[in-house]
């Protein structure tokens, strides 16, 4: 009986994790077979209003690198080596013909690397839109939602164009209601992963996370809700191990191998892991203007982030709060390299562990690195020297 | 003096190099006074060099701090390492802006710069030219607990997208400017108890408009053949009057006389070197850090920069020749700021729309 409940949940894991690590967009291209004539329209990370996509009847793709499984090559000759792996693989997941069912590529000013994508991504992909998506930088002015909802009102009316078709209100509303209820669903495999980690890694929940960002979100609802089904009749024993929180994976995401290691030794209780899917963090209102609820969300319903400033939500703050939710004792400070705001963040967090004396690792990777020995000894000691504390 | 009457006659010998004489005296005027406000402890904001808002800070008599020009200088004269040690060894990794590692260790030191101290910050002021930009000032925030203000300026969307004044679009970004611009002025009261006074705003508007048309005037002069400057290496000094002096009727006087100084050899014929045989067009800034023998390297071929987009960006954009209307000083500053603000950014990011036309 055992035996079956667990294959019960491996027969939803598994194709999840297939498709987290398949880098020819498997489902993409069966969901443009089914729906001919329909369109597919890329993002880049951290958070994209994927609403606006899902009510044009398109469907949203996250472009967020290619980690190990493709090499750089023509994409190198286009920009610099000092530019994180993310941002190359990305584009040379264009170069390399992979995303060419793509109709439009949208980047935010996350960060000059991000922003600098939609003008390389114009200039050699010819006949895609390739813009920037503008979310305000100024989250304390008075404007910032307004404006922001207008933005939208730009995309959505560029969407309107690729898609041929009217976006209404109520296919908004529409979207939201499905989002909203994706992002439940995903606060509650978080709860599970804080609650009773032996039952749920983070690894497991990561991958069924992403499965959302190459699908419809309805699929992945229902995936998620027959996961979350699954979950309490899995076998698990809880295990005397440190409970940590993973900060570092916003934007270019860590190997899935990086986080096992990690996860042969601690708990992660939390994480920011694919942060944008989660960004928004209760239910976006359902009434009145849509794009204005989505505007006002970004801001006023959120998490935060490294690439965002927000005099409201300081990020040293931020993290000590979703340490202590997640009744984490230590926390894993990683950076994707030559990630500016990553690294930048990254020093001050650890000045703030270090006063309130929490105890934490530095990790630095890179998507692509394959490597992973030294990094589990420096784990296994970080670990070791907190047991034994 | 006025600007508009003619400068004292000059030898000739005087008028020729005056710029350059004249730049390194205000600049050493200016750190100068930094060095006073540091001692004084007088309120000082710290703007970047893309979109400094000089214009609304200045009418606070705010000491302006150019973080940029502090780390740049420190590498021209060749002490970077010692502070990017210092601020390695704090924590930041070598995949960081050496500008930020470079200031980070300035002030882990004590804010004693080789050109004088450095005032802490009352406010700091980062446009989103740069995305490093508000990640720098984060760091200010959190050494000194000082106001940051992210003065949001809207930039191009793709491949040539561009708004015209009027257009919806382009207004509706000017609202979203000229709003923070009224909180920023909100945010100057706080800062140094001053009420604000809507005439130094427009005296200071006024300044730049003189400035804006004599630089436009001398970057248009070096069309000449040979080019009266190097853009690359005096271009640097002028640059820093432009940031540091801007909204002051000193930087605009300053750029009236560099303009009659080009103007001078233009008439006599004289260029940068002896024989000028090959004329450069400068994109990404010089390696300073080895300043002297990156300008020889192209010297000794006979190459000049006669233009450079550096002074198009980090001078603030002025090269356009923009021109406020004072009579409407913030509508007209928002205006501007987005206009020259998107030249610079569009400038690094859609290089491609801007490099065919200069
Ligand atoms: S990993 Fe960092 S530098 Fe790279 S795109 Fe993301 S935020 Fe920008
Ligand atoms: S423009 Fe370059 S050097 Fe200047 S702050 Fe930004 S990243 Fe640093």
């Amino acid at each position: 009986m055992a035996v079956q409940v667990r294959s019960a949940f491996e027969a939803i894991l598994s194709p999840c994790s297939e498709l987290s690590e398949d880098v020819t967009y498997p489902s993409v291209k069966r969901w443009r077979e089914s729906h001919p004539g329909g369109h597919a329209i890329g993002h880049f990370q951290v958070y994209f209003p994927e609403e606006l996509i899902h009510a044009a009847g398109m469907l949203p793709v996250t472009l967020m690198g290619a980690g190990s499984r493709l090499e750089a090559k023509q994409a190198d000759s286009h920009i610099g080596s000092f530019i994180c792996s993310i941002c190359r693989t990305s584009l040379e997941l264009g170069f390399s013909g992979r995303v060419g069912f793509l109709d439009a590529f949208y980047t935010t000013p996350i960060c000059d690397v991000a922003r600098n994508l939609a003008g390389i991504w114009g200039r050699n992909f010819k006949g895609m839109t390739a813009e920037i998506l503008y979310l305000p930088q100024n989250a304390n002015a008075k404007q910032a939602v307004p404006y922001l909802r207008d933005e939208y009102a730009r995309v959505l009316a560029e969407l309107e164009r690729i898609s041929g078709r009217p976006i209404e209100e109520a296919d908004l509303r529409r979207s939201i209601g499905v989002y909203n209820e994706n992002r439940r669903l995903l606060r509650e495999l978080y709860r599970y992963k804080r609650e009773t980690p032996w039952l749920l890694s983070t690894t497991e929940a990561y991958v069924l996370a992403k499965a959302g960002t190459v699908m419809p979100r309805e699929d992945h609802n229902e995936i998620l809700r027959s996961a979350l089904a699954e979950i309490p009749n899995r076998e698990g024993r809880r295990q005397d191990r440190v409970r940590v929180v993973f900060e570092g994976g916003f934007c270019e995401q860590p190997p899935l191998d990086m986080l096992q290691l990690i996860e042969e030794a601690c708990y992660i209780v939390d994480d920011d892991l694919l942060i944008g899917m989660r960004w928004i963090t209760d239910d976006v209102p359902e009434t009145g203007d849509p794009l204005y609820a989505l505007a006002e969300s970004y801001f006023e319903r959120s998490t935060y982030s490294c690439v965002q400033h927000d005099d409201r939500k300081p990020k040293e703050e931020m993290l000590l709060r979703r340490v202590e939710a997640s009744g984490a004792q230590a926390v894993i400070l990683a950076a994707a390299k030559m990630c500016e705001p990553g690294l930048d963040e990254q020093v001050a967090y650890q000045k703030t562990l270090e006063a309130k004396r929490i105890p934490f690792l530095l990790l630095d990777f890179e998507e692509k690195m394959t490597a992973f020995e030294r990094m589990r000894m420096e784990v296994e000691t970080f670990v070791e020297s907190i047991l034994f504390d | 003096m006025s600007v508009t009457q003619a400068p004292a006659p000059q030898k000739e010998g005087e008028l020729v190099g005056r710029g350059r004489r004249d730049g390194n005296r205000l600049f050493k005027e200016w750190y100068a006074e930094l060095d006073a406000a540091a001692e004084g402890g007088d309120p000082s904001a710290y703007v970047f060099v893309m979109g400094s808002a000089a214009e609304v800070l200045k009418a606070f008599d705010l000491n302006l701090v150019f973080p940029e020009i502090n780390s740049l200088q420190m590498a021209v004269r060749k002490v970077s390492l010692e502070y990017l040690n210092k601020a390695e060894d704090y924590g930041y990794s070598t995949d960081v802006c050496g500008y930020v590692k470079a200031d980070v260790g300035m002030h882990l030191d004590g804010r004693k710069h080789p050109n004088g101290r450095i005032p802490k910050p009352s406010i700091v002021v980062a446009t989103n030219m740069c995305n490093t930009y508000v990640k720098w000032v984060e760091i200010w925030q959190r050494m000194y607990g000082c106001k940051v203000f992210v003065l949001d300026i809207p930039g191009q969307r793709g491949i040539g997208w561009s708004t015209e004044p009027g257009s919806e679009q382009f207004e509706n970004d000017r609202r979203y400017v000229q709003s923070q611009l009224e909180e920023l002025i909100e945010a100057c009261v706080a800062v140094t108890g001053k009420p604000f006074k809507i005439e130094r705003l427009q005296e200071n508007l006024a300044h730049v408009n003189r400035m804006a048309a004599d630089w436009s005037a001398v970057l248009k002069l070096n069309q000449n053949i040979p080019a009266p400057f190097n853009a690359m290496a005096d271009g640097l000094t002028y640059m820093g009057v432009l940031s540091a002096y801007r909204g002051t009727e000193t930087g605009a006087r300053y750029m009236a006389e560099l303009r009659e100084e080009m103007e001078h050899k233009v008439r006599l014929g004289l260029g940068t070197i002896a024989e000028e045989r090959f004329r450069l067009h400068g994109v990404g800034p010089a390696c300073y850090s080895y300043f002297r023998r990156f300008l020889e390297l192209f010297q000794d071929w006979g190459a000049v920069y006669v233009n450079s987009e550096y002074l198009a960006y980090a001078g603030g954009g002025l090269d356009l020749g923009i021109q406020f209307d004072v009579e409407r000083p913030l509508e007209s500053l928002a205006e501007q700021l987005l206009i020259t603000g998107r030249r610079s950014m569009s400038n690094m990011f859609f290089s491609q729309d801007q490099l065919a036309d200069t």
